[in-house]
């Protein structure tokens, strides 16, 4: 089976003013189909970076990067995945569905069908009855529903989310959550999620990638081994398994970085 | 996504206005000499230079006397506006009620004013034309003084009262360094609309002298080559002031930096 | 107040309230206060042209040689209600005479027209030049700083040179129009701010929207079209403003500076140049210049209540 990512010996540097940062430093990492990761670790740990290189808004230094096989800009030029960032980057001057409708509108979707997408997206992420408000006058957690519906609007197999939740409270943020999980659920779509709240990351994914601080490095990989088939509610956040898994998340936050095996004998 | 090095690109910001600058004069000069491009449309660069030099002294004294206006507005508006904006910053009424004044004037064509402010000065005065320049000047300095009065958030004022500091102990310490580079930049702007409105203000009449007037004087006898070189003059006399004016505003903001208060 | 009063080498966005639902009522309020004490400013402003009248001194108020304050006799200084009551009479004493108000509103109308088709011919130069700026980044480089500059250096001086220009132009028979020299200079002022705003509006969106439509690999002009161009608008209004103010200057600079007969600015000259026997008749033409500047501002404010879903912000 094709991976959906696959991230082999990646290292990023950046020149700036005041000299070269080393982003991200020997990085490898394989996300399979349908499947749930979240990236997590301290700022500046190259996490965001990482996520950007799969969506072609960067490129590795060094290294190769495959998104569904394909170099990450042919995936970006065939629109294989959705992005969603820290701010929900609606464009003011269009309503809900306007804004939802974008990336259609882009690549030249009939008008019948966008409109039927839109109010597909629109249930989905239960804001039919706001679709022609404008984003200054919904709630920052609905603006970032949109976004998601809008990352979600070409149907990708992959979705690439840098801290969407990051800006909400922190009652809105367990709700966008559970939204969030029956959605990949539903959608059956590859996530990639950066996050470094340490309960959403376990509560969300299949697997978490426990990244080190500058220069960026994985330091563990946790396997959460929560089944699809859970529910992701209020239950789950309050079982002890789950305690456990947050434990072991935060001791591997604090661990020391795995040599990549394919880096020996460098 | 940038594809130049930091050091290229810092060398091709400089070089690439001053290039474009060099082209303009070699295309002006090309046309002239040999595009067959009459004297009487546009006097070569070099034909202009030639009555700048010869000219010094009667450019340099016409330049004087606008420059003079000019300077004569920009104090006069600015002490107004000054004075203006710290009671409209004081009283909200009063703001209401010259806010459309200072937005009209900043829209209408001051110099219409500049006939009849001649004949009620008399046509022998310069005045008419300072009061012109000081109009001019005064909005933008009004506005921006008065925005700048307005920095100062209620979180600062409240720390303010916290250490029961009297008013003008809030005025020294809080509201005076956040506006003075508001005045700074409003005066900036100022001096160039002063410059240019006495300028304009001498076609509408009044005593000979100025740069304006042996503008329109040597365009009227079509001495197109002369009528430049004043005008190049003019120019000089703008830029000049945006530059002092900006280095003053350089170095009140090195020891009184702005910058978003939180 | 006007952004673009601030700095017009800097400028800055205004972004349009939004009025809430049931705060309709307020909004309306808060409206009729401003129209109110801004009608007591105009009227304060004529208040204190009639107090410094009544209270001055007569010969003006002289510091040393010079008249610094004028001379507050009805000659000098007409009242206000003069000036009004002049509007209805007769231009001249000839016997089939216009009213005054007829002649300034129909000069008035000349010159607006010509300052127009300035505004329009500037900003249109404008707004193509911005796109190239922002499109082919060595063309910002080598032309802003040019365009910014010229911002603070008297372009206007130009104005006695381009009317000789035009008279001497001749183009296959065709005599280039007098009005021309005019609408002429009239686009070249109103040209500069509008470039230079349209240029900061269209480099104005978020990293984020940029980054968001480079995801959806869109090309450049999609880009312009969907985020570039809505997104300048309130940079774009405040620069209209300064461009539609800076056309009707010029044009009534260049009509003065060039001889144009009909426009106003012939008779703001002529008309004070008979102030001495009919001191009231030269303020007309002033109230004519007005409310051109006016009609221009309130037509560029038309525009941006008509673009005011472009002005809207992204906070809640």
């Amino acid at each position: 089976m094709q991976e959906t990512v696959r991230i082999v010996g990646v290292s990023k540097t950046f020149a700036t003013r005041s000299g070269e940062v080393h982003a991200l430093a020997d990085v490898d990492l394989t996300v399979g189909e349908g499947e749930f990761v979240s990236l997590i670790g301290p700022s500046g740990c190259g996490k965001s970076t990482l996520m950007r290189l799969v969506a072609d808004l960067e490129q590795p230094s060094a290294g190769t990067v495959e998104v569904f096989g394909k170099t990450p800009r042919q995936a970006r030029n065939d629109q294989d995945y959705g992005i969603a960032f820290q701010q929900a980057g609606l464009l003011p001057w269009r309503t809900v569905a306007a804004n939802i409708a974008l990336p259609l509108e882009i690549h030249r979707v009939g008008r019948a069908e966008r409109k039927q997408r839109v109010a597909e997206l629109a249930e989905l992420v239960g804001l039919s009855d706001f679709a022609d408000h404008h984003p200054d006058q919904l709630s920052g957690g609905m603006q970032q529903r949109v976004a998601i519906a809008r990352a979600l609007a070409e149907r990708p197999r992959l979705l690439l989310m840098d801290e969407p939740f990051g800006a909400l409270d922190e009652m809105t943020r367990e709700r966008m959550q559970s939204e969030l999980a029956r959605i990949a659920v539903e959608t059956g779509a590859a996530v990639v999620f950066v996050t470094h709240s340490i309960p959403e990351a376990v509560f969300l994914s299949d697997r978490v990638v426990v990244m080190s601080p500058r220069p960026g490095r994985i330091t563990t990989v946790i396997t959460t081994g929560i089944g699809r088939d859970v529910a992701r509610d209020e239950a789950l956040r309050e079982s002890p398994a789950f305690f456990e898994k947050v434990t072991e998340v935060r001791e591997g936050l604090h661990g020391v970085p795995v040599r990549s095996p394919a880096l020996e004998g460098r | 996504m940038s594809t130049m090095s930091s050091t290229t690109e810092r060398t091709a910001r400089i070089a690439a206005p001053v290039l474009v600058g060099l082209l303009g004069l070699a295309v002006w000069q090309l046309l002239v000499s040999v595009g067959g491009v009459s004297e009487y449309l546009l006097p070569s660069p070099s034909e202009i230079w030639t009555e700048l030099r010869e000219n010094s002294e009667a450019i340099r004294e016409a330049t004087w006397i606008t420059g003079g206006n000019a300077l004569a507005g920009l104090v006069f508006g600015t002490v107004l506006a000054v004075l203006l904006a710290a009671i409209a910053g004081w009283a909200r009424w009063f703001d209401g009620m010259l806010a459309p004044v200072v937005a009209s004037i900043a829209v209408v064509p001051i110099v219409a004013l500049a006939p009849v402010l001649n004949s009620m000065y008399g046509a022998d005065s310069e005045y008419g034309r300072r009061a012109i320049a000081a109009l001019a000047a005064f909005v933008p300095v009004f506005v921006n003084t008065l925005r700048g009065l307005r920095q100062t958030t209620p979180l600062h004022r409240d720390l303010m009262s916290t250490y029961a500091a009297s008013p003008w102990q809030t005025f020294r310490s809080l509201t005076l360094p956040s506006a003075t580079p508001y005045l700074l930049t409003g005066i900036r702007v100022a001096s160039s609309l002063a410059v240019i409105s006495a300028l304009v203000a001498e076609y509408f009449g009044g005593p000979r002298g100025g740069l304006g007037s042996f503008i329109t004087t040597s365009a009227a006898t079509s001495a197109y080559a002369r009528a430049w070189a004043y005008v190049a003059a003019a120019i000089l006399l703008g830029l000049g002031a945006y530059l002092v004016t900006v280095l003053l505003e350089r170095l009140v903001q090195h020891r009184l930096p702005t910058g978003s208060i939180r | 107040m006007s952004a673009a009063l601030v700095d017009p080498t800097n400028p800055v966005p205004e972004t349009a309230p939004v009025a809430r639902s049931g705060h309709r009522g307020g909004l309306w309020l808060a409206r009729a206060r401003a129209v109110g004490l801004g009608l007591l400013g105009l009227l304060a402003v004529a208040g204190l042209w009639e107090a410094y009248k009544a209270l001055g001194p007569e010969d003006g108020v002289l510091v040393g040689e010079n008249r610094v304050l004028p001379r507050t006799t009805d000659l000098a200084m007409p009242h206000v209600w003069d000036m009004v009551q002049r509007l209805g009479e007769p231009v001249t004493s000839l016997g089939d005479a216009e009213p005054l108000w007829r002649v300034v509103l129909d000069a008035s109308v000349v010159s607006l027209g010509i300052a127009t088709v300035g505004w329009l011919v500037g900003t249109t130069v404008g707004l193509l030049l911005a796109v190239l700026m922002q499109r082919v980044r060595i063309a910002e480089w080598g032309l802003l700083p040019w365009i910014v500059l010229s911002q603070t250096v008297p372009l206007i001086a130009f104005a006695p040179v381009v009317r000789s220009w035009g008279s001497r132009i001749e183009i296959a028979g065709w005599e280039w129009p007098p009005w021309l020299s005019v609408a002429l200079i009239a686009s070249y002022l109103a040209f500069f701010p509008v470039a230079v705003g349209a240029l900061k509006g269209l480099q104005s969106p978020d990293r984020i929207h940029t980054e968001l439509l480079r995801s959806y690999a869109a090309s450049a002009t999609d880009t312009l079209r969907k985020v570039r161009i809505p997104a300048s608008v309130p940079y774009l209004l405040p620069a209209l403003r300064l461009g539609a103010a800076s056309a009707v200057i010029g044009g009534v600079v260049a009509e003065v500076s060039t001889g144009y007969l009909d426009g106003i600015g012939r008779l703001l000259v002529s008309y004070a140049g008979q102030a001495s026997g009919d001191p009231a008749k030269a303020w007309a033409p002033i109230f004519g210049a007005i409310g051109l500047g006016l009609v221009a501002a309130g037509f560029v404010a038309l525009l941006g209540v008509l673009m005011r879903n472009y002005r809207r912000g992204e906070a809640v």
